[in-house]
């Protein structure tokens, strides 16, 4: 029944523009009951949304090719899995999917903070209906998920490269990012409208944020992971516009979550943060621009359209109010105190803010370059990969060398002599890795040398952290050793949860640095029985197998792998090909060594009639530490997410001293 | 087509219900103005988050003082100008209150 979805999302669209409306007349004028009833049109328009994606959902289950939309998706023979991903494989659903997460965000945000910060929910309200009101506007009129026509006998499929199990998880985690900046941005920009530029908008927000970078985080890993086994080039970042879509908002978000600190501690950088939240949100709204507007050529945009304009239209106006209300609140942003010193911690947060931003803005460049070249001289030029392994040296070096120096400086001041005691051993092991690995023969790359010697200092700063807290935390009191422990993380969550988190991105610098600077690669064209070798590997072409799966025909090379004198087992690489989609796939094969971390990569580029291949392999040092880097930035970020009670009551008591209602 | 059209028309009149609930709950409230804070309630939440600012810098201070972070040297350099920092947060908090006590009476 695609006039069911049709109306609730029409009903989405005019609870979005009444609480729009409503919210914004109740705010300036300050009435009670129609600030109320606007906030229950943005809880309504989550369940009219929820209501519209039931209804596509069931249509994509019960394969009802009367939707255009399923039918263009998907097909009978398609697993039911990657049916119900076929919801935000195409552009109308994935904008419904933003829709419906941007409505349920709006909805949770505002009852959990409506009596706790009404005042400022208030403001808030309209902001989310404007956001709302133009995703709605685009599944209503622009591109609808419930356009209909006469059911043909089989839907056209999936693109292959989308039939994998990460395309369960990697889009929706994605968009959860992308939608979750919204919350940060509402927050700031209602408390720019209601002058109430205190705390509370930071408080608020401080969990949707992190949320919001951690799922981006975690999507970009899931991404990377299935370009690295289902696109098959050997790779898993290729600086693609859509991959940098993800990147940019998440290292504006990392920005802001490490300013966010100084402006709680210090009462600085107030205007910075509203800064860095807006251009977080603007990135977040251009990644789906560029997703989904097919303006770029890219392995993951899978659509021509129109909305690009619509898109840069309402970018343009977010960009351009934001920033003038920005520049109209200016004497209300001025922070109260200043930078004491540049050797602080504050200071060493703000340059690692200014390398996140100069990171984030070479790769916007980048992004837009190609655009802008066709624009003024008709033709597309490209930056490749060398210009953004340039930024990405130049800039993230130093950053990473500086998420072991920052959070051992004291706040305010620190001096030379107590900088050079803290940082005695953590250079120490530093110079001593360097220097083994040099001996190792690891110069053959500078850049991954110096990434790992940098490796080595953060991951001892973090031990050292960690040591020093517990003896801290025992000598206090704690009655055990492991309790000493736990007391200091569940004290300071954020603070060691973060540590957990540097860990994990000092593991996928190793693991980027180990696979790219110090890989290697073999390629031939092999009959069954001819060999190949790489580094201290020997595969050998053993056979070629051709089997039926649901939905695609599988031919599978087997190769045996041996490494020095040991037999390794086998290996299977080959392609997949698709009938109802009329498409090929590369199908890799990776052979993981467990203990070294270290992958055996084989591409079957190309199946001749006679059963020869032409095989490309790869050896990817410590590649895996990347993924096993995803986990821990996992459970660093559910650290710091976990609910703070000690937090929660200091901030109950200090509403409750203004008389503001304590609940929340 | 029909039970869609119905489900469709059902699902508007309840979100206008919805919308229109806080209406229907107070047709004439006393006052219908939005409960904001006054200028010296934001001024006293100013001074509150000053206070709590400067205590939890003093209480950082001292945490990573005996971790090792903070050597004795910063330590002795930055304790008295925390010291003042929360001396004077609460001093402020305390002439905020003796300010608005005769409005606190007049109410």
């Amino acid at each position: 029944m695609p006039e069911l979805g049709r109306a609730a999302l029409l009903v989405t669209l005019g609870l979005s523009l009444y609480a729009l409306v409503a919210g914004a007349t109740a705010a300036h004028l300050g009435r009670r009951r129609l600030a109320r009833s606007a906030q229950n049109a943005l809880v309504a328009s989550f369940a009219t949304t929820a209501v519209a994606a039931v209804v596509l959902l069931a249509a994509l289950l019960r394969n009802d090719f009367s939707f255009t939309y399923v039918a263009r998706s998907t097909s009978e023979a398609l697993p039911t899995a990657y049916t119900i991903s076929a919801f935000w494989g195409g552009q109308e659903g994935s904008l419904l999917l933003w829709l419906l997460v941007l409505t349920g965000f709006g909805a949770a945000a505002v009852s959990l903070n409506r009596s706790w910060a009404r005042d400022l929910i208030v403001w808030v309200v309209p902001v989310f209906a404007a956001v709302s009101t133009f995703f709605a506007f685009l599944v209503v009129v622009v591109a609808s998920p419930f356009a209909s026509q006469a059911a043909p006998a089989d839907g056209a499929g999936m693109t292959p490269s989308l039939q994998n199990p990460y395309m369960l998880a990697h889009p929706p985690l994605l968009y959860l990012g992308y939608v979750g900046l919204t919350v940060p941005f509402a927050f700031a920009i209602g408390a720019l409208l209601s002058r109430k530029l205190d705390e509370r908008w930071l408080i608020a927000t401080r969990r949707w944020t992190l949320f919001a970078w951690a799922a981006l985080g975690i999507g970009q890993l899931l991404g990377s992971h299935w370009a690295y086994v289902e696109v098959g080039w050997g790779g898993y970042y290729a600086w693609d516009p859509v991959e940098n879509a993800a990147l940019m908002p998440w290292l504006a978000a990392t920005a802001f979550l490490h300013s966010v600190m100084i402006q709680e501690k210090r009462g600085m950088l107030r205007v910075w943060n509203v800064l860095l939240v807006i251009l977080a949100f603007s990135l977040s709204l251009f990644g789906t621009f560029l997703t989904r507007s097919g303006v770029v050529n890219s392995i993951h945009s899978f659509t021509q359209s129109s909305i690009g304009p619509w898109f840069l239209a309402f970018i343009a106006v977010v960009v351009a109010v934001s920033l003038g209300l920005v520049l109209s609140r200016l004497p209300q942003l001025r922070s109260p105190t200043k930078l004491e010193s540049a050797i602080s911690r504050e200071a060493a947060f703000l340059y690692n803010n200014l390398l996140l931003l100069a990171l984030c803005l070479a790769i916007l460049w980048g992004v837009v370059y190609p655009m802008l070249s066709e624009a003024v001289r008709g033709e597309a030029i490209v930056l490749g990969r060398s210009y953004y392994d340039f930024f990405l040296r130049a800039f993230g070096l130093p950053l990473l060398l500086l998420m072991g120096i920052g959070p051992l400086v004291a706040w305010r001041r620190a001096s030379l002599a107590s900088l050079a005691t803290t940082f005695r051993w953590p250079t120490g092991v530093a110079v001593v890795t360097g220097v083994l690995l040099l001996l190792l023969g690891a110069g053959s790359s500078i850049p991954g040398l110096v990434a790992y010697t940098f490796a080595a200092f953060v991951l001892a700063t973090i031990v050292m952290e960690f040591a020093r807290g517990t003896r801290a935390r025992k000598a206090l009191g704690a009655a055990s050793w492991p309790s000493a422990f736990g007391s200091l993380i569940s004290r300071n969550r954020r603070r060691y949860g973060g540590y957990v988190v540097h860990a994990a991105i000092v593991m996928l610098a190793i693991g980027v640095a180990g696979s790219s600077a110090f890989d290697s690669v073999a390629e031939a064209k092999l009959a069954r029985g001819d060999s190949l070798r790489i580094g201290d590997y020997t595969l050998v072409y053993r056979s070629l197998d051709e089997r039926a799966s649901a939905n695609a025909t599988e031919i599978r090379a087997t190769l045996d792998v041996r490494r020095g004198d040991r037999e390794l087992g086998t290996v299977e690489a080959g392609k997949n090909a698709y009938t109802i989609e009329d498409q090929v796939s590369n199908e890799v094969g990776i052979r993981s060594d467990k203990l070294t971390g270290e992958d055996l990569f084989v591409i079957a580029e190309q199946i001749d009639p006679d059963g020869s291949i032409y095989f490309r392999v790869f050896v990817k040092p410590l590649v895996n530490l990347i993924w096993l880097a995803g986990l821990v930035f996992l459970v660093g970020s559910l650290i710091t997410l976990w609910p703070d009670r000690r937090e929660q009551r200091r901030l109950v008591a200090r509403a409750s001293e203004v008389g503001i209602p304590a609940t929340r | 087509m029909t039970l869609a059209l119905v489900l469709a028309a059902a699902l508007a009149v309840a979100c206008v219900v919805a919308v229109a609930l806080p209406f229907i709950r107070e047709p004439e409230p006393e006052s219908d103005e939005l409960d904001d804070l006054d200028d010296a309630e934001r001024h006293r939440l100013a001074l509150l988050e000053e206070r709590d600012r400067a205590l939890a810098a003093l209480k950082e201070l001292e945490f990573e003082h005996r971790t090792g972070t903070v050597s004795d040297e910063d330590y002795r350099a930055q304790l008295g100008p925390l010291r003042r920092d929360v001396a004077s947060a609460l001093q402020a908090l305390s002439r905020d209150q003796e300010e608005g006590r005769p409005d606190d009476a007049r109410n």
